[in-house]
């Protein structure tokens, strides 16, 4: 099968601000995909050039095996879109607009409508000025999720939604997921992503600077170390790979790279372990990793 | 004062939103002044010259009903007074209409409302600080003139009355918008609803000044050139504007009271769950977002071209009823038909309000996509100029339409009246329609500047005025031909004094279609939002 999403050296300026600069993306068929970042990223603009809306400056970019701006029209009619800001139409009411929406596209699936209607609480018959934000998210997300498409691109779709919302989004994803079909899922909300995506694009200035399965990144990363044992241990501050060591008495906080986790282990054992806490690193600390500008490999915040 | 807390910091927030705007349309209605009160002296210098001209206005009505009576027109500044008293109210007013719906129901439509309201701000602040600058403005145009008028040698006590009395028709009219707001929902729809007020005021008034004028005293217009400035002032007249304008903004404040922030007067009543057959494409989409203003300005130009059907009979009677008067006439060489002249430049005012129709309906597009609407059409599988084409589609067909409108209405109503429907309904309805090509040029203009140059949109606008002024007081700027000749209307034939001719309508279409394919080219090769 070939590569949903396929982009390489993407660049974007507007105007004086560079908003991407040279980012990297690939997505594979069948994968849930997250496209992690802080405010001002990238994300949006990267979507919405897959989306045909803005032209890129430079780089190469293959969306389900066509191009974004020229065959836009036509790759449409694979793609559902849910855009981070969802404005709509104020006179039209939420069933009108999620009709017009599919007709747009070509269609919509009859069953699943009335059901995402149903499972999103949504009151059709409102016109959207009367709408609240989470409700405009709603009609957004169900006139993409009633498509039958081979990818969706959402951009923060869970915004505004309250977390019982939130949960029937994720058991929609999850459906998609066995379907076999593809998500490109743009998203700041770090627990989201962790239990939704498959693979993960870590954006930042307009590059992709981490990109892997949540366990590849987490094996890149430190795992944090809680010990308390009978003998006070010294010297591991001189241990490749340890960092951030503090030492009180006899207990012990550290953080280990993947590398120095055996030899790390090997001192606790000889020094007599008492009590022993390890945990892999979290996204969000992942994620305060890369966005540490201030102060690269200061202390993690433990939770 | 509690419901006017903050009243104060809002009026400097929108002095400075408007800082570019205000200080254009002020300027240019006070260069419009100055450019036709400086001209009088060089057009009529002597006292005969100017009696001459009296009389030739007096024994033309569609003159008198298109301006309004004159007072005195052996001073330059009498003559001034009538000469644009009209047009500037009107223009005024429009200014003040727009000026306080965008800060008030334009506010809350857009949601920066509530973001005010919830600081330290009283209930009615926003809609106080919208008057008060309106009211500011129409003070500042008041003193302009006066400024204006006594640098060139006029009468300060007239200067001053033409001044306020202007400044206060203006003032009626922003006041007007305020009500029309607490009752729209948007701020295109409180600004039409004032702007039909507008149009009804100065049909009002030409009706009244066709006739014996006691129908004139029923319009802000009529009571803004019964002050009578420069010719033994009526100041008592300004407490009617004045009176109405306050009573006005009590009404609206007693609306503000009964309804919720962002809510117009109507109850939400649940709508369809499911859309129609016809709202299945961009070009139903467009039908929907369209409908409204279409179905409005097509009434407005179906009142107007009635009201001014039973004027032009009124017009071409006068000299019927009175053979002393048309014997002047034809001694001073006017062969022509008063009333067909009337009828030509009552159409040629009408083309151009149906322009900024077609201006308003093309800038939709722009609208949809600074609005973040586009991107689900255009995220779909609809392209950029099947998406264009559905709004330009409504801007041109509404065009015709609500031309048509004015014609076709007009035609039947001086039809009846002289007994002749079946020649005259064609005869005016094609004297309407000829305008068509030069209204689409406007819109081909603003769907050009949509694609190639998205920021400036706002530039056809301008030129509308611009173009407005060439018609207005087009003969007082001594403007250069070629000047004229970058106007549609100087090439459109003025039907029905002239032969329709088929050549330059044909010319004009062709730029329009220029401009259109223009812009749409720009729009497809351009990023969107």
């Amino acid at each position: 099968m070939q590569t949903v999403i396929d982009v390489e050296g993407l660049a974007k300026s507007f105007g004086r601000t560079r908003a991407l600069d040279g980012l990297d993306l690939t997505v594979q068929p069948g994968e849930v995909h997250g496209f992690l970042g802080p405010n001002g990223a990238g994300k949006t603009t990267t979507l919405r050039i897959l989306l045909g809306l803005l032209r890129a400056d430079g780089g190469m970019v293959r969306l389900l095996g066509g191009d974004p701006w020229g065959d836009a029209v036509d790759l449409h009619g694979r793609i559902a879109y849910v855009p981070g800001d969802v404005m709509l139409w104020p006179m039209l009411t939420g069933g009108e607009i999620i009709d017009l929406l599919g007709r747009l596209r070509g269609g919509l699936n009859e069953a699943r409508r009335t059901e995402l209607i149903e499972r999103f609480d949504l009151d059709p018959t409102m016109e959207a000025r009367a709408y609240s934000k989470g409700n405009r998210q709603k009609i957004a997300l169900i006139a993409a999720l009633a498509a039958d498409v081979e990818l969706y691109v959402l951009d923060e779709p869970t915004a505004g939604l309250d977390p019982l919302m939130g949960e029937v989004f994720r058991q929609y994803v999850e459906e998609i997921r066995q379907d076999g079909r593809t998500i490109l899922l743009a998203s700041h909300i770090l627990a989201e992503v962790e239990v939704l995506c498959d693979r993960v694009s870590i954006v930042r200035s307009g590059r992709v600077v981490e990109v892997g399965s949540l366990d590849d990144l987490r094996h890149l990363t430190r795992t944090l170390v809680t010990a308390h044992t009978s003998r006070p241990v010294a010297g591991l501050e001189a241990l490749p790979g340890v960092h951030n060591l503090v030492v009180n008495g006899s207990r012990l906080h550290c953080e280990v790279e993947a590398a120095g986790f055996d030899e790390l282990l090997r001192r606790l054992i000889d020094a007599g372990v008492q009590s022993l806490d390890s945990r892999p690193p979290t996204l969000e600390e992942l994620f305060l990793r890369h966005y540490d500008t201030v102060m690269p490999g200061s202390p993690r915040v433990a939770p | 004062m509690r419901v006017l807390t903050g009243t104060r910091s809002l009026v400097r927030l929108a002095l400075r939103r408007e800082r570019i705007r205000l200080p254009l349309w002020l300027g240019a209605l006070v260069l419009v002044m100055l450019a036709v009160a400086s001209s009088y002296d060089e057009l009529y210098p002597t006292v005969e010259q100017r009696r001459q001209f009296a009389l030739g206005i007096a024994t033309n009505p569609g003159l008198v009903a298109l301006l309004g009576r004159p007072y005195d027109l052996v001073s330059t500044g009498g003559f001034t007074a009538w000469r644009i008293g009209a047009p500037i109210a009107v223009l005024l007013g429009l200014m003040n209409l727009q000026l306080v719906a965008r800060h008030t129901r334009g506010e809350e439509e857009t949601g920066r409302a509530e973001l005010v309201r919830a600081a330290r701000v009283g209930r009615y602040a926003p809609l106080a600080a919208a008057l008060v600058v309106a009211a500011l403005a129409d003070l500042i145009f008041a003193v302009l003139v006066l400024l204006t008028l006594v640098v060139l040698g006029m009468n300060a006590t007239g200067a001053v009355a033409l001044g306020l009395a202007l400044g206060l028709s203006g003032l009626v009219f922003g006041a007007l918008a305020a009500l029309t707001a607490q009752v729209a929902e948007t701020s295109r729809a409180a600004s039409g609803l004032a702007g039909t007020g507008l149009g009804l005021a100065y049909a009002v008034r030409a009706t009244g000044d066709a006739r014996d004028g006691n129908l004139s005293w029923l319009s802000p217009i009529g009571w803004a050139q019964q002050t009578r400035p420069f010719a033994d002032e009526r100041w008592w007249v300004l407490l009617l504007p004045l009176g109405m304008s306050l009573g006005l903004a009590t009404l609206a404040v007693a609306l503000a009271r009964r309804r919720d922030l962002g809510a117009g007067m109507r109850t939400a009543r649940p709508g369809r769950a499911r859309a129609t057959a016809t709202l299945a494409g961009p070009l139903g989409l467009a039908w929907r977002l369209h409908r409204g203003a279409q179905l409005g300005w097509t009434f407005g130009f179906l009142s107007f071209g009635a009201m001014f059907g039973g004027i032009a009979r009124d017009v071409g009677s006068l000299l019927d009823d009175n053979p002393q008067l048309a014997g002047i006439v034809s001694r001073l060489g006017g062969s022509i038909d008063v009333a067909d002249a009337f009828v030509a430049s009552v159409f040629s005012l009408l083309a151009l309000a149906a322009s900024g129709y077609v201006i308003q309906a093309t800038l939709r597009i722009r609208g949809e996509e600074t609005g973040l609407r586009a991107e689900h059409v255009l995220g779909r599988s609809v392209g950029r100029w099947r998406w264009g084409l559905s709004h330009l589609f409504f801007a041109a067909i509404g065009a015709a339409l609500i031309l048509a409108a004015a014609g076709g209405a007009m035609g039947l109503v001086y039809g009846v009246q002289v007994d002749d429907v079946s020649s005259e309904l064609p005869r005016l309805l094609g004297a309407a329609l000829v305008y068509v090509p030069a209204a689409w040029v406007l819109g081909g203009l603003a769907m050009a500047l949509v694609g190639v140059a998205p920021d400036a949109v706002a530039v056809s606008w301008a030129v509308l005025g611009v173009y407005l002024l060439f018609l207005v007081v087009g003969e007082f700027l001594s403007l250069p031909a070629w000047l004229l000749d970058l106007s549609p209307f100087t090439h459109t034939p003025r039907v029905p004094v002239v032969e329709a001719s088929i050549a330059p309508l044909a010319a004009l279409g062709t730029i329009a279609l220029a401009l259109t394919v223009t812009g749409l080219v720009g729009l497809r090769r351009r990023d969107i939002g």
